[in-house]
């Protein structure tokens, strides 16, 4: 009889902790990221209409992306940076200085980036010039579908470039 | 004596570590920049002797721009228009001769963005024909500026077309107005009104400048008066390349400048300051009948 | 069955002594709760503690009630409505900062103090792990505390410190919890945002304050079996000695009741220590609010300089001391290590350091030490503070894998 009260006892103790396991997977949920905030994780870029050597600044992840087509009478123009797409070359990469984070001003007439904050300055494919940012630009996970580009998500051509350590 | 020892022990490595981790870590992060008290040491004296009469008779070059409230003179334009074409709302020079250092304005009429040290785009364009001319309007500036001004003022002549202070209500175009919503909807449309103005200014201004320049509320927490005071005195000393202009305050400018942004950053120090002593005041005698009740009921307890 | 007198008037002393027992407890816990004589004034740190978290909580409860935890307000809240609005606001808020600040302090006189007299042996062994459990939750407390204010450094040590988790799901977890990420997680955001506000405020108002108060409960509780330790680590016959007390004879007895002797002393101490606590609150606050901090967060700019506040100071330094994923392994094992010290210690001895030969040593050492990290922590990690950095975060986990080993070899005292 003494083993049925232990049994019992027991069965019950599992049943609850399985019943804690539910509210716990509940729990994790609630502190998932919300929809809303990972729907904003994907940006979407129509690179179709874009004008060689004109800067356009999007939004992806809070942060800036700068995003430019450059043009053959550029410097950068055979820089493995560059992102094929069709017959373009685009220049994709979080705007921000890699030295602290402040938001580089590009310069068509130079076609280099400048620091406003501590004057490094990068060429048209984020490459450094001129300290003090201690690496180039960095391009964001990408994939690319036609002419539409996909942050956030690791494409072909991402992983490609990933391995050749250009990202 | 025994437990004194102690204490001195708790103490002493309390106070290495306050020291690493305070002065001594501040001293290696920051480095020191010496203040000239605004004597702008880089300008020489101007020679010549201004004759505010002349400079009224010149003033109407400077109110091409700047309106000049005091004397009736409205400025060409308004805020929106201003900042349309300029980038920065000139300011009013009502109380300029009463912040501003003579010899920096004679310098800075005849070159400003040089006197200034800021970028070519510089607003202002030279605007004196000669050093005569430039001492002139000085001092006119000077014979017409109030003996008097407040701490805002102050602010607001060097420092708010470009710095907002949400903490004061002041806005780069101006205070924000009180306005009264619609009893019906809710709605505060004039509000809504100078909400957009400012945002528009602000886009402007931050086109001009780079940067749209911080808002001015707490920066006396945010920063050390001494860094404050060799900033405005220099920016570029802190900030190599940085946007903004030396706008070449006097020393009782800045004093004044500082007294508005402590009202607005710190406003409760002079609390702070009166109930500091009562309250230390009062633990001091509590300290006291608790060393009393310690003696009494420790009595006799040891040999 | 439990016997009630019908006649007992309501509230009187017979009457919630009936229902309460309310003298038993009063016996227990204070008049013949029985402390050993021979000790100092470091014996009040305890009640020094317990007095800062009351100030933290008081003065917590008033700025939750104009705090607003967004990422809008939160700095407005905190720097305009509660520093110049509120009546006796900015009072609050610097009692609140510079206890975060002072707590840590007397925590770590608190811990040098059971080191240093051995106070976590036979017996005690609870009383430390408790203790070092309360310390851990309040750095829990502290680190969600600081990301409230959404300044600067409220949003980089947020960044900062949970990032760190990025290298660990990957390398350690085989990148089992990666999507959306064990980082994005935390912060339900793929940045400090609002998400992490939200539940770093429920975290610092509910949570911690709950587990800190349970674990105070805990700590308290440890101590009254053992009892507290004294200055020579003598070991005392509590009921011997208690009776003698009761005897009248009082200079003979080796012990003191909690009330009112003890507290007495505990009293004039913590008398001593407010004058210096609110010496600090109204003149020298600074130290416990970081001026980058009253720059409001800014997502897009990093401070030139970002470390955390004093008192994580020396554990950030052996973080930096190795490469990202080993110094996270170092960083772990120096916070572990301290709940398991009593095991560790393999001396029989409870006795002042300074009577236990190598370990004196030791201890000394280890102070030394963990002063050097909290230094250096703080000072950008630039040529020689690099080099001295890596020398001071190795030396912190040689002497404690040195412990048993020396502890090991220790003369046992007298004749025990």
């Amino acid at each position: 009889m003494s083993d049925r009260r232990d049994f019992m006892g027991m069965a019950l103790g599992a049943f609850a902790g399985l019943g804690a396991l539910g509210a716990l997977y509940a729990a994790k949920r609630t502190w998932d990221p919300l929809p809303s905030v990972k729907a904003g994780g994907f940006t979407t870029i129509d690179l179709s209409g874009a004008k060689e050597n004109e800067l356009n600044t999007e939004v992806w992840r809070g942060k800036p992306i700068f995003v430019m087509k450059v043009g053959k009478n550029n410097p950068a123009y055979n820089d493995k940076r560059l992102i094929k797409v069709g017959n373009d070359r685009f220049f994709i990469a979080i705007g921000l200085c890699t030295h602290l984070g402040c938001i580089p001003t590009y310069f068509p007439e130079k076609n280099k980036f400048i620091c406003p904050c501590h004057g490094g300055q990068f060429d048209a494919a984020g490459k450094v010039l001129k300290a003090p940012p201690p690496k180039p630009l960095t391009i964001p996970p990408f994939k690319l579908e036609g002419t539409k580009m996909v942050l956030g998500e690791e494409g072909k051509e991402y992983k490609e470039m990933k391995a050749q350590k250009l990202v | 004596m025994k437990e004194l020892k102690i204490l001195a022990v708790v103490v002493f490595f309390t106070l290495v570590t306050y020291w690493g981790v305070e002065p001594y870590a501040h001293s290696v992060m920051h480095k020191h920049v010496e203040g000239h008290d605004f004597k702008y040491p880089d300008i020489n004296a101007s020679k010549v002797k201004g004759n505010a009469q002349n400079g009224k008779n010149l003033i109407a070059s400077c109110a091409g721009c700047h309106s000049i409230k005091s004397q009736g003179i409205k400025a060409p334009m308004d805020v929106m228009n201003a900042s349309a074409t300029y980038g920065v709302n000139p300011p009013d020079l009502s109380n300029a001769g009463a912040i501003f250092d003579e010899k920096f304005l004679i310098a800075f009429l005849q070159n400003p963005a040089h006197t200034a040290k800021a970028k070519p785009n510089f607003a202002m364009p030279p605007s004196a024909g000669s050093e005569q001319d430039a001492a002139d309007i000085v001092a006119y500036l000077k014979s017409i500026a109030p003996k008097e001004i407040t701490p805002k003022e102050a602010y607001v002549t060097a420092c708010g077309r470009c710095h907002a202070n949400s903490y004061g209500k002041w806005t780069q175009i101006g205070d924000v107005p009180k306005t009264k919503f619609n009893i019906k909807t809710k709605n505060d449309v004039k509000l809504a009104e100078f909400k957009i103005n400012v945002a528009k200014y602000q886009d402007k201004l931050a086109d001009y400048m780079g940067k749209l320049p911080p808002d001015l509320k707490v920066i006396v927490r945010a920063r050390s008066k001494h860094f404050l005071e060799t900033f405005v005195e220099d920016p570029q000393s802190h900030l190599p390349g940085t946007a903004m202009p030396r706008v070449g305050v006097t020393k009782e400018g800045f004093e004044k400048i500082y007294e508005y942004l402590e009202s607005t950053g710190d406003p409760s120090k002079a609390k702070r300051e009166k109930v500091g002593p009562i309250v230390l005041g009062f633990l001091v005698i509590f300290a006291i009948l608790a060393f009393l009740w310690y003696k009494s009921q420790w009595k006799g307890l040891k040999d | 069955m439990a016997h009630f007198d019908p006649n007992a008037k309501p509230f009187t002393k017979k009457w919630l002594n009936e229902r309460l027992a309310i003298e038993t407890i009063e016996r227990v816990m204070s008049t013949e709760y029985w402390i050993p004589k021979n000790i100092n004034f470091l014996w009040a740190m305890g009640m020094v503690l317990a007095a800062t978290f009351g100030l933290l909580l008081i003065s917590g409860i008033f700025l939750l009630m104009y705090y607003i935890p967004t990422t809008k307000e939160a700095f407005n809240s905190v720097n305009y409505l509660i520093m110049s609005q509120v009546g006796y606001g900015w009072l609050w808020r610097h009692i609140h900062a510079v206890a975060a600040s002072v707590v840590f302090l007397i925590i770590y006189i608190h811990m040098f103090t059971g080191i240093y007299y051995g106070s976590y042996k036979k017996g005690r062994e609870m009383i430390w792990i408790s203790g070092m459990l309360l310390f851990l939750t309040f750095s829990g407390e502290a680190f969600a505390g600081y990301v409230l204010p959404w300044g600067q450094m409220s949003y980089w040590a947020g960044m900062v410190i949970t990032n760190l988790f990025e290298g660990f799901s990957k390398d350690f977890l085989g990148g089992a919890l990666n999507f959306p990420g064990l980082v994005e997680w935390i912060r339900g955001d793929y940045v400090p945002g609002q998400a992490f506000i939200g539940r770093f405020f429920m975290l610092h108002v509910v949570l911690m304050p709950l587990a800190i108060i349970g674990l105070i409960v805990l700590h308290f509780g440890a101590l009254r079996i053992p009892h507290v330790n004294n200055q020579d680590g003598e070991e005392i016959d509590f009921e011997a000695e208690a009776e003698k007390w009761k005897a009248g004879k009082r200079k003979e007895s080796k012990v003191i009741p909690f009330k009112p002797v003890f507290l007495s002393k505990d009293v004039f101490v913590l008398s001593i220590y407010f004058i210096f606590f609110f010496y600090l609150v109204f003149y020298h606050f600074e130290f416990a609010m970081d001026p980058v901090n009253f720059d409001p967060a800014d997502p897009l700019k990093t401070p030139p300089h970002i470390y955390p506040e004093w008192y994580f100071l020396w554990s950030y330094e052996v973080l930096r001391a190795f490469p990202k994923n080993p110094g996270l392994v170092a960083f772990g094992f120096v916070q572990a290590i301290l709940l398991v010290l009593p095991f560790l210690d393999r001396s029989p001895n409870v006795a002042p350091a300074s009577k236990r030969g190598p370990f004196k040593i030791w201890f000394w050492l280890l102070l030394v030490d963990m002063v050097i990290l909290t230094i250096l922590g703080k000072l950008p990690p630039e040529g020689i503070f690099t080099i001295l950095g890596k020398i001071a975060a190795y030396t912190l986990i040689a002497l404690w894998i040195a412990l048993p080993f020396i502890t090991k070899a220790e003369k046992p005292i007298g004749g025990r």
